[in-house]
């Protein structure tokens, strides 16, 4: 009896194959699909009723969704531009830093060592309105009242970004470093022998040479921030009454503690949105700048 | 009038002294090359002039202003550097108008400005493009016209054609000669290429080591060499040098330089314009160029000192005009010239001239030439 064989290529493409379709395409397929379902996790039967775009209309005119979703735009601006701005004045100054510098670059690194989680831990300690350092500083200072850190809905977004900034600033420092030490010598000098001051040559020739690494830079960071989790949970739960949710804090409180995951993939969904615009638009950046530098692509 | 001065200039790396208090004055419209080999202190000097290294001591001077503190934008002076160093997100216009654009200058200036440079050098048609977009001799033009906008008194070019292929250095040297005479500002040129310095310079200055070695008109080194590195760093071939004692008062025995002098080698007559300035048993080295060993026969202008040798040939260069023939005299090789080439077979021994009056002594214990 002739064996039928498969063609070579697909023989050896197939491992890939499976493995992709295990981890990756399967589970989006079945996200996907759950989330025209009222799927919910203590009722598996319930994954066999398909409701339409139900839950889409449903999260389309849910104002505690959209009110997440500004939170979280909001959130990840003012944490990208901050950072952006901390990390470049940071990697400016180590760039300058003549004896020590692998050792300060190493230091640099230390908050992104940190486990998020553990992050949120010492920012919610040290932000906490009875026991907390910054209290404990401000009472020591005069103040007679306790600020409401992680209580406050202002106060409490300020406390989180706080902690996101601290962690994270230096993804931005050492990749814009590493553009400064690419950065050729040479326009540099002549841009002084041109007659720039130092804040002329930073303007002219340095920033635009940085663009490209500070457009990497942004694209990453915009998809870490967009998924915004651990730190929020930890901090605040979201809380209070719903003051510092973000599109992830509130995606899992559906999706796990209310058990409704068909209505939490939906939102994945619409949420999947903000990381996709902001991406093309970062990537639509970087192309920009490099042909400005005239790089290929 | 801007004349640049340099009085006792030095330059410290560490505890490693790199420029070693050199003096030089450069007249108002001077074209100066400074030339030797790598690590001569030669782009350091250049860079202390345009203020990108600190002076560790002495003074420089342009204009007859001491600008030893003053940052590269107040001296008055542009730059063209080996990598051409334009700015790469500019478009050539842009980076023409760059340093006006920075001083506030009014547009129709700058644009004025431009367009000129443009005009003298050929940018015309490539005003709008990036550097990317450009040749490497097209860049050394945009680099060369970046520094002509501003006027400055003072050109500094920092081994502008070693990036670039033996055609396009020939042409653009051209171009930068032609420069100097359209603009006619002092020119102060760095190069480790001695056809450049040849060429270019009104006057040259050899350096080695950190120390002036000798300053002149290229004449002057290739004539006059005043020891045996500007000999040999100066001229194509470079200058032969056999050891030799000196014998009585007027002949000289050469002998190659493992012997010691012991074993007889080929005595010939002393140059009359060495005679009484050595003495009898003094170590010399003997110097002659290419073009003053020659067949006999070819191109050999008649009088003046001659001597006669028969040297086997084991070695031809045809160069078109010329041949190089290389050969042996006394156990050392040597080159010598031969216009009117014809076919000469390796191992075919000549009768040569050797024209002494041509010929260079150098002291073997100083390397210095001894000369009236």
């Amino acid at each position: 009896m002739p064996r039928r064989r498969f063609p070579e290529w697909l023989v050896l493409l197939l491992p890939a194959f499976i493995v992709i379709a295990a981890v990756v395409l399967i589970p989006l397929i079945f996200s996907l699909y759950s989330s025209f379902t009222p799927y919910k996790l203590t009722r598996p039967s319930t994954l066999w009723r398909w409701v339409g775009t139900y839950n889409y209309e449903k999260i389309l005119t849910d104002a505690k969704f959209w009110a997440a979703f500004g939170r979280t735009v909001l959130f990840l601006t003012i944490a990208l531009n901050l950072e952006l701005i901390l990390g470049l004045g940071i990697a400016l100054m180590v760039n300058k830093v003549t004896w020590g510098q692998r050792t300060l670059r190493t230091i640099l690194m230390f908050p992104m060592m940190f486990s998020p989680i553990l992050v949120g831990f010492q920012f919610k300690f040290i932000f906490n309105d009875n026991i907390g350092l910054v209290n404990n500083v401000l009472q020591s200072l005069g103040s007679n009242t306790a600020l409401p850190w992680l209580v406050d809905g202002k106060l409490a977004m300020f406390s989180i970004l706080f902690a996101e900034i601290w962690m994270s600033t230096s993804v931005f420092a050492i990749l814009i470093l590493a553009g400064l030490f690419a950065m050729p010598r040479d326009p540099l000098e002549a841009a002084k022998v041109d007659g720039c001051t130092a804040w002329q040559t930073f303007r002219h020739i340095t920033l635009p040479f940085l663009m490209p690494f500070i457009f990497i830079a942004m694209t990453i960071r915009s998809l870490d921030v967009a998924r915004a989790y651990d730190i929020v949970q930890i901090m605040t739960g979201g809380g209070p009454a719903r003051r510092t949710e973000l599109l992830w804090t509130l995606m899992s409180r559906t999706g796990y503690v209310d058990a409704r995951m068909g209505l939490a993939n939906a939102m994945g969904y619409v949420s999947i949105i903000l990381s996709i615009l902001f991406t093309i638009y970062f990537f639509r950046k970087l192309s920009a700048a490099r042909a400005e530098l005239g790089m290929a692509g | 009038m801007t004349e640049v001065t340099l009085s006792n200039v030095v330059k410290n790396y560490g505890a490693h002294r790199a420029v070693h208090g050199i003096d030089l004055d450069i007249q108002h419209g001077e074209f100066v090359v400074l030339v030797g080999p790598s690590g001569c202190g030669k782009s350091t000097t250049l860079r202390m002039i345009a203020g990108l290294e600190a002076i560790s001591g002495g003074d420089v001077s342009i204009g007859g202003r001491i600008v030893n503190d003053l940052p590269p934008r107040e001296r008055n002076i542009s730059m063209v550097f080996q990598n051409y160093a334009l700015y790469p997100h500019m478009t050539v216009r842009e980076n023409l108008g760059f340093s006006l654009a920075i001083k506030k200058k009014a547009p129709e200036e700058i644009i004025a400005a431009v367009d000129e440079a443009a005009a003298i050098l050929g940018l015309d048609e490539l005003m709008d493009r990036k550097p990317a977009e450009l040749s490497g001799g097209q860049r050394q033009r945009v680099a060369m016209g970046r520094a002509i906008v501003r006027h400055p008194d003072v050109f500094l070019f920092d081994e502008p054609l070693s990036n670039l292929d033996a055609k396009l250095r020939t042409q653009m040297r051209v171009e930068i000669k032609k420069l100097h005479q359209k603009v006619g500002n002092t020119i102060i040129y760095v190069t480790h290429d001695q056809v450049e310095a040849m060429t270019l310079a009104d006057r040259i200055v050899l350096m080695q080591d950190g120390h002036i070695v000798q300053v002149g008109t290229p004449l002057e080194l290739f004539d006059k060499p005043v020891n045996t590195f500007v000999a040999t760093f100066i001229g194509s071939p470079p200058m032969n040098l056999i050891d030799g004692i000196v014998r009585g008062d007027n002949a000289v025995e050469l002998h190659a330089p493992s012997s010691g002098g012991l074993h007889g080698g080929l005595t010939i007559p002393l140059p009359s314009t060495a005679r009484g300035r050595v003495s009898d048993g003094q170590a010399i080295k003997f110097g002659f160029r290419a073009d003053n060993l020659m067949p006999m026969g070819h191109a050999v202008e008649e009088g003046g000192e001659r001597t006669e040798l028969d040297l086997p040939v084991t070695l031809t260069e045809p160069l078109g005009t010329e041949t190089l023939l290389f050969t042996e005299v006394a156990g050392t090789e040597v080159q010598a010239k031969m216009y009117n080439p014809r076919p000469v077979r390796p191992g075919e021994t000549l009768k040569f001239q050797l024209m002494l009056d041509k010929c260079h002594i150098f002291d073997a214990a100083t390397s210095n030439a001894i000369r009236g």
